[in-house]
């Protein structure tokens, strides 16, 4: 019978943490892998709209075009006239189409015909401009894009 | 030489080392969610070819002007409202039931002066230049979201699948591509019965 009965005066045993660098590192190259580090800085205002009637878009064949005011910061330096921003610096709607062509070529050559181009738009933009992104984009015969959006449904909120 | 027995590393702070890369990962992590809505331009029509001829009564002009405001088929509108408008527009099915252009599918009212069939309607967008791009997406929202719910309607009815999930599936990978090839022809033909026409005017200067 004293076989089963209890130390007197039980302490309770420490929790043993051996593990929880273990499940810690877990998370941490979770997080790691994950990770994407922001490749393009933004210079224009990016709040996207919202919508919910929405597509996934697939990355390895998108080129990005952003366009929108100037942000804060490069108010003064620029105007607050909306402006198109590819790769790290603004664009004129007149060189777009060597600056478009070029972004296709760097692609993969089976995608260079899949390509999509997936516009980051503004909310406060004037659809001008998109339509002009839209108009070079017709003569490139880049003929695919996607609006990207925010979930959510403008007329609920 | 005496052997020492090496002391054993003190692994005690190696937790808090994870824990400090861990939240530094956290903090920058952005887990890129690009969607949107997917849109598909026109090429640029060779100027010889005449553009065809639509009856005004398949057409569906919804105008809005840089007030943002919303004027439908000439009645002013509010946006709440365009999913609906444009959902009776194309499931109107207004060709007579022994013409090839009836509609056996639609539901709707059968008004001779609204659009023959859902193949034949299209609805055209005009923007002003300086219209937002906040009222542009939540219009083109609204009308993919009309024929959305005509074709989920219609796949629900024929194949009891809802024809938006299962895109959505098969984008995520969720349904396996040799799965997906299967649905592939049913998507096809609910895609015909309900074609996305949407035609978007070249917008006017400002002020005109």
């Amino acid at each position: 019978m004293s076989k089963f009965k209890k130390k007197k005066g039980g302490e309770l045993p420490a929790v043993n943490t051996a593990s929880l660098p273990d499940i810690v590192f877990m998370l941490l190259f979770f997080f790691m892998v994950v990770t994407v580090l922001r490749e393009t800085d933004l210079l224009v205002k990016n709040e996207l709209p919202k919508a919910d009637q929405i597509e996934k878009l697939q990355k390895d064949r998108a080129v990005f075009v952003y366009a929108g005011k100037p942000s804060d910061r490069y108010v003064s330096q620029y105007g607050s006239e909306g402006k198109i921003q590819i790769g790290d610096k603004y664009t004129d709607v007149k060189n777009l189409k060597p600056v478009l062509a070029e972004l296709r070529a760097k692609l993969s050559p089976i995608l260079q015909d899949k390509v999509m181009v997936a516009l980051k738009v503004d909310k406060e933009t004037n659809t001008g401009i998109v339509t002009d992104v839209k108009q070079t984009l017709r003569e490139l015969n880049m003929l695919k894009i996607i609006y990207i959006t925010a979930p959510g449904n403008e007329i609920e909120n | 030489m005496a052997r020492r027995s090496t002391p054993e590393v003190n692994a005690g702070s190696m937790a808090d080392i994870a824990f400090l890369l861990l939240i530094f990962f956290l903090v920058t992590t952005t887990i890129e969610k690009d969607k949107g809505i997917a849109r598909q331009l026109p090429p640029i029509e060779p100027p010889t070819e005449t553009p065809p001829i639509i009856k005004q009564k398949n057409l569906f002009i919804v105008n809005v002007n840089k007030e943002d405001q919303l004027l439908v088929e000439d009645e002013l509108m509010e946006v709440k409202n365009l999913r609906q408008a444009a959902i009776d527009f194309l499931d109107n099915g207004g060709a007579n039931s022994g013409s090839p252009e009836y509609c056996s599918y639609c539901k709707g009212k059968r008004d001779p002066a609204s659009s023959d069939n859902p193949e034949k309607a299209v609805i055209s967008v005009q923007n002003d230049r300086l219209t937002s791009y906040e009222m542009y997406i939540t219009v083109q929202n609204e009308l993919v979201a009309a024929y959305n719910f005509l074709r989920n309607r219609e796949s629900e009815r024929k194949f009891g699948w809802t024809f938006t999930d299962i895109k959505a599936d098969i984008d995520t990978g969720e349904i396996d591509p040799q799965e997906a090839e299967k649905y592939k022809p049913k998507m096809e033909e609910i895609q015909k019965m309900y074609p996305l026409k949407l035609s978007e005017a070249e917008p006017k200067k400002s002020g005109s």
